[in-house]
Formats: structure tokens, sequence, C-alpha cells
């Protein structure tokens, strides 16, 4: 049995072969928001265009090489938290049941990320969210990502000539995450320290890596670069950071579920997205307040 | 005598030293030299280098025997020994963990000078487990805040050999708080193999392995103390449990990881010296081997050969000569993995050169399974 199958049922099953075009779904809202809880902050990621890498490991003629990059089109805004889910934030999903205490640090101490969380927590925290606000929450997916994270999202490719030499890319891959790590405090710190991007997102790719709905894809492609052939393995999910991060997906600690000769995260936490309501939300809502 | 006559040119102080030094009476002597002849032998002054590196030596030995002087200052310093910043009141030789490596031949004469700062606020000493007699020379070079001692010993038994501090009443913690190092002491003629042909490497790293004990708060989070007496009670506790919170190379998570990681090239020979002065260890190279290796350090005894993983006693250093045949990232650990994945004991080497498909190649990289 593959991690893939043990996840159907947590996992908000976003395919990673939709790549092309990103659509709203726009989910009908849940129960109505009890009073007195503040949704959290998000920021509007206006429509546009990414020239996005491929997340996973792609291989051409069974050589690794890297992925290919494409034209990803963001038809509508979407709503993205603007900072990464607090610590109290995250307490509150605990204190409520719904969701497991987290492994990092409790105490907050200036308004921390919730870190030392898992895939697993991330979605119950989404799930929880959504719940408590009447509002629909989930991961972003690693293409949403990496297009909230603009001018700080790394593109991973190591620009290696094909080469008999496996080493080479281990090598340059080490050598890029350690340059990365090098002088990197992995101590988390409080929301804001690390700065809005241009899209108004804050501390992105700062020591915190966040996880996405994505799966670990492996792919072979064609001499033209094409995707010919695909396996998902959604045992592993891709993490947003300073470097493209995959996750097994109940790994809490990045440096325990890293492998032996690798960088790994500093920590793992959790940035939403919430979908805009549709036109059905949007008139159940009208109803609901003209009823009351 | 010559403990006798040592005592009086002012090597050994104190009543209680002259006792020790009459029980080394009892063992079988060695040549001895007389101390004139000492005193025409040349000196060298040689700089330590701190770890994972080792200072300029010759393999094989130019000339005659030598006295070699080091000299080493004790530092007392808050040292930040994970990621986490997870601080500990270390205790050290120059400031590093491991203390640097002393590289001599044999029939040399090691002279230590031991320096202990005013600012510090524990007495130490040096136990060097090449040495005879003295405890390894430690009832010799005990001193306070504000004190220094010399301490000349001769390299009679060839080998990599563990120092560390050992003062009265607390040598585990002194040990576990980062006083412990290592000697080399090649043969004249250099290293050789169980043939007697000679074996030469073109690198050593270094490697002092470290188990700490750092005690937590009621949240589970590590304390941070204010001094070293304030750590003593607490700390001792936790050892006392013999579970160590950290194992860790060179005095850090990650000390030799990441853009401190060790660098090679195929084809090169590297020496690995692994000390660990308290606590049994495995050094294994993932993806490599060690082609000769002297586990017990002692190089008297012909080297085991193809070895995978070899055993470094508590107490003692071993030494492994490995030629790398294959360029990448190798992962040098304690092979229980649990100590070099989670409390730290894990270093890297990054090996370039060129790949070897006769060694290893991936015939089938990894895809769909083909269904009939
Ligand atoms: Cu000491």
């Amino acid at each position: 049995m593959k991690f893939g199958s043990l996840l159907v049922t947590s996992a908000i099953a976003v395919p990673a072969i939709a790549l092309a075009v990103i659509s709203q779904t726009g989910w009908p809202a849940a129960a109505p928001p009890p009073s007195g809880f503040a949704s959290p902050r998000t920021v509007t990621i206006t429509p546009g265009t990414l020239a996005y890498r491929m997340p996973g490991e792609f291989l051409k003629s069974e050589r690794p090489v890297d992925a290919p990059k494409e034209d990803v089109r963001f038809r509508r805004p979407f709503e993205i938290m603007a900072y990464q889910v607090s610590i109290s934030d995250y307490g509150q999903c605990v204190a409520d049941g719904a969701c497991e205490a987290a492994e990092g640090a409790s105490d907050n101490k200036g308004a921390l990320p919730a870190t030392g969380v898992s895939f697993r927590d991330a979605t119950a925290y989404a799930s929880w969210l959504s719940g408590r606000t009447g509002e629909t929450w989930r991961l972003p997916t690693d293409e949403e990502w990496a297009f909230a994270a603009a001018e700080r999202f790394t593109d991973d490719t190591l620009g290696i000539e094909e080469t008999n030499n496996p080493a080479a890319r281990w090598l340059a891959r080490y050598r890029s995450e350690a340059e990365a790590a090098k002088g990197r405090d992995p101590e988390p710190k409080p929301h804001g320290h690390f700065g809005a991007n241009s899209k108004g997102v804050y501390d992105l790719a700062g020591n915190v890596w966040e996880w996405t709905s994505t799966c670990y894809r492996r792919a072979s492609v064609n001499h033209q670069g094409d995707v010919e052939s695909s396996t998902d393995n959604c045992g592993v999910r891709v993490t947003g950071g300073q470097h493209r991060g995959y996750m097994s997906f109940f790994i809490r600690d990045g440096k325990s579920g890293g492998c032996a000769a690798g960088m790994a995260p500093d920590n793992l936490g959790i940035r939403l997205v919430k979908e805009r309501p549709s036109l059905f939300a949007a008139l159940k809502a009208f109803w609901r307040s003209a009823a009351g | 005598m010559l403990t006798r006559r040592e005592a009086l040119l002012g090597t050994a102080t104190g009543a209680a030293a002259a006792a020790l030094l009459g029980s080394v009476l009892a063992t079988p002597a060695l040549a001895q030299a007389k101390v004139a002849d000492i005193a025409g032998l040349p000196r060298v002054k040689v700089d330590l280098v701190a770890p994972p590196f080792a200072h300029a030596h010759d393999q094989v030995a130019k000339g005659g025997p030598k006295i070699i002087e080091y000299r080493m200052t004790i530092k007392e310093q808050p040292m930040v020994i994970d990621g986490e910043g997870t601080t500990l009141r270390a205790m050290t030789y120059e400031g590093s963990m491991p203390g640097p490596l002393m590289i001599v031949h044999e029939g040399d004469y090691v002279e230590l000078t031991l320096v202990n700062p005013e600012t510090n606020e524990m007495p130490h000493n040096i136990d060097f487990h090449a040495a005879t007699g003295a405890l390894g020379g430690g009832a010799l070079t005990h001193v306070n805040p504000g004190e220094q001692a010399v301490l000349r010993w001769k390299a009679t038994r060839t080998g990599t050999f563990v120092y560390h501090c050992a003062p009265t009443g607390m040598i585990p913690w002194h040990v576990v708080s980062g006083m412990s190092g290592a000697v080399m002491v090649l043969p004249r003629d250099g290293l050789k193999d169980e043939a007697g042909k000679p074996l030469k490497y073109d690198r050593i790293f270094y490697v002092g392995e470290h188990d700490l004990y750092v005690p937590r708060d009621e949240n589970g989070k590590y304390k941070k103390y204010e001094s070293l007496g304030d750590s003593y009670d607490e700390t001792l506790k936790v050892m006392r449990g013999l579970i160590p919170t950290h194992v860790v190379f060179n005095g850090k998570v990650g000390a030799l990881t990441g853009d401190n990681a060790l660098k090679a090239k195929v084809g090169e020979t590297v020496l690995f010296v692994h000390a660990q002065a308290n606590r049994d260890t495995r050094p294994h190279l993932i993806g490599g081997h060690g082609d000769h290796v002297w586990e017990e350090g002692k190089f008297i005894n012909p080297p085991a050969k193809d070895l995978e993983t070899w055993f470094i006693r508590g107490g003692s250093a071993g030494a492994a000569l490995y030629t790398f045949l294959q360029p990448g990232v190798y992962a040098y650990v304690n092979h229980n993995l649990i100590e070099a994945a989670e409390l730290g004991a894990t270093a890297h080497v990054m090996v370039e050169g060129e790949w070897n498909d006769d060694l290893m190649k991936q015939v089938q990289a990894p895809g769909p399974i083909p269904t009939n």
C-alpha cells in the first residue's frame, strides 16, 4: 500500500495534474460563523501569469534534469493569509479538540507562527477554521504559493548540463541549499519579521516552510521537455520556502524528516487560502441575512 | 631517578604529585633519556589548528626526536550546540569542541603549556591517554584560574589517543562539557598496512564526538544558565540518566554539514580521526568504507581492512583511512542512526570527481511498474 492511498480521506484532493489553469470552485459556506471570531487577515492576489517551474523530480532518458517551466494563468483573484497561522490561532483549534498540539513552541510571545505542524495538522486546521468562520479555507497549491510568493519564490533550477555523472546534481543541490542556509537563524520569528513581498504577503521564505496541497511527482519528459508520463505520490507534499521542500505528510519537524545527506527546512508552518464565495454561496448568505 | 630529578627541575609540583610519581617507578622502565640529552633536543613550536583540521606535519619524521611545544588556553564559554539556539555552559581547550588535534612522532616529547585564565570559574587539568604516569599528566597540570603549568611527556606508543580534563570530583562533568580532544603519535616512518607497506593520506578530518546532557525546564525547553556553577546540579542529574540530549560532532548539531561540510576529491585519501572521551560510538561512512582502520587507534597493531562500521570505545580515539572512489555527498555518521539523525551525530563530505559506472549504475530510473 502506498502512502498516497492512506491520504485520500484527509487530503483536500487538489490534483497536481491541474497545473495549467487554476479555477475557482467556490464551495458553499458551512455553518454560520460564531460571533466574536475574527476571520484571519488576507491579501488579494490579483490575476496574472506565472512562468512556473514544476515541482518534483523529472527524468529525461532516465537521467535527472531540471523540471520544465510552464506558463500558468490565474484568471481570478484569490485570497491568501497575510501572515502565517500564529501559535494562538492554532491553539484555538487545539482547544476546540479539532487539532493536535503542535510540536513547536507553545508560548506565544509576540505573534509567533505555529511551527512543528504536519500536513495533517494543516488540513485539520483548515477545516476547523472553515467551520468557525463559515468560510472555505484550504492549503494553497504549490502554483498558488509560488504566484503569491512572487520575487520570494526561488526557481530551483540547477542549470547543470546533462551529464553521465549523477553526483553533479547532488553536489549542486547540496551547495545551493547550504548557501541558502548559511547564517540563517532557525528560531521562529514574530509576524512581520521577514517583511512583506511585493504583493503584501508577509514572512514568505523566512525560516518557516509552508505546506501546500501539491503532491510530489516523478515525471519523464521527452526531448522537447514535455511531460510524457508521471506518477504522483500524495504521501509526500510540496512545502514552500527558501527552497522547495518535499515532506511526508506526517512529518512535523523537517530536520527529522530530511534525508541523510541534504539540507532540511528549519520549521514547518501553515498559511491558508480563502475561497472567494461563489454566486451560490453569496445568494445563500444574502438569503440568510434577509431571513434573519 | 628521572622522576625525582624531574620533580627537582620543577616539572612536578607539590607533595601529592611526588607521591604519585613514586608509583610510576613500579612499572617497567622504558629507555630513559638523560635530562641533559633532552635539553639538547631541537625544539619546535607548533600552533594548534581548530578542528576538523590538523596542524601541518610530516607523515614520515624528518631527523631525530624533537620537543614539540604547544600552548593551550582553557576557555569557559557559552556555546550554541544546535540549530534551536540551545546553549551549553561549555568548558573547552582553545575554545573548540573537541580540543585541537596534536600530531607528533614516536620518540618525540610533547611539551604543553596549559593556561587557565583568571576570567575562568573552574580549576582544570589534562589527562593524556598517550602519556605515562601521574594520571596521564592530570596530577601535574592542575591549574586554578589565573595559573598555568608546563608538562612534558614522551610519546612512547604510536596511535590516536584521547586527552581530557580530569579535575578531582568533577571529571565526567568537565568531559561532557567539552573538555576532550586527541593526540596522534605517528610511527617515525609513517603509517603502514598489515604487510608493512607505507600508507599515506592527503588530508585529515578530525571528528570529536561529544555526548551532551542539557537540563530542561518544566515546559520541556532547554535551560540556559548564568554560570557554570549554576548549571552543575541539574546537569549532573541529567548525566546520571545516561541518556544524552545531544550527540554531536565538533561541538554542534550541523557543525560539519551544509556550509561547513567537509570537502574531498575522488582519488584522495582521507584519514578520519574520531575521538570520543566518554561513550561508545560506531562511525560509518554512508556509501563508502574504511579501507584501513585502526579501531583502537594504535598503529602498532595491523589495521583491519574493508570495514563497513568501526567501533570507537568511549575513552579512545580511532583512525580510519579511506580513498574516495565516487563523487557525491557522503554522510559520515555514528551508525546508531537515532543518534545520527535525531541527536546530531552527522557530518557530510562533498566529494567532487568523475562517476564510475562500473562501481555503480542506475540501470533503470524509478518509474511506473510495467503491466503485462
Ligand atoms: Cu576542566
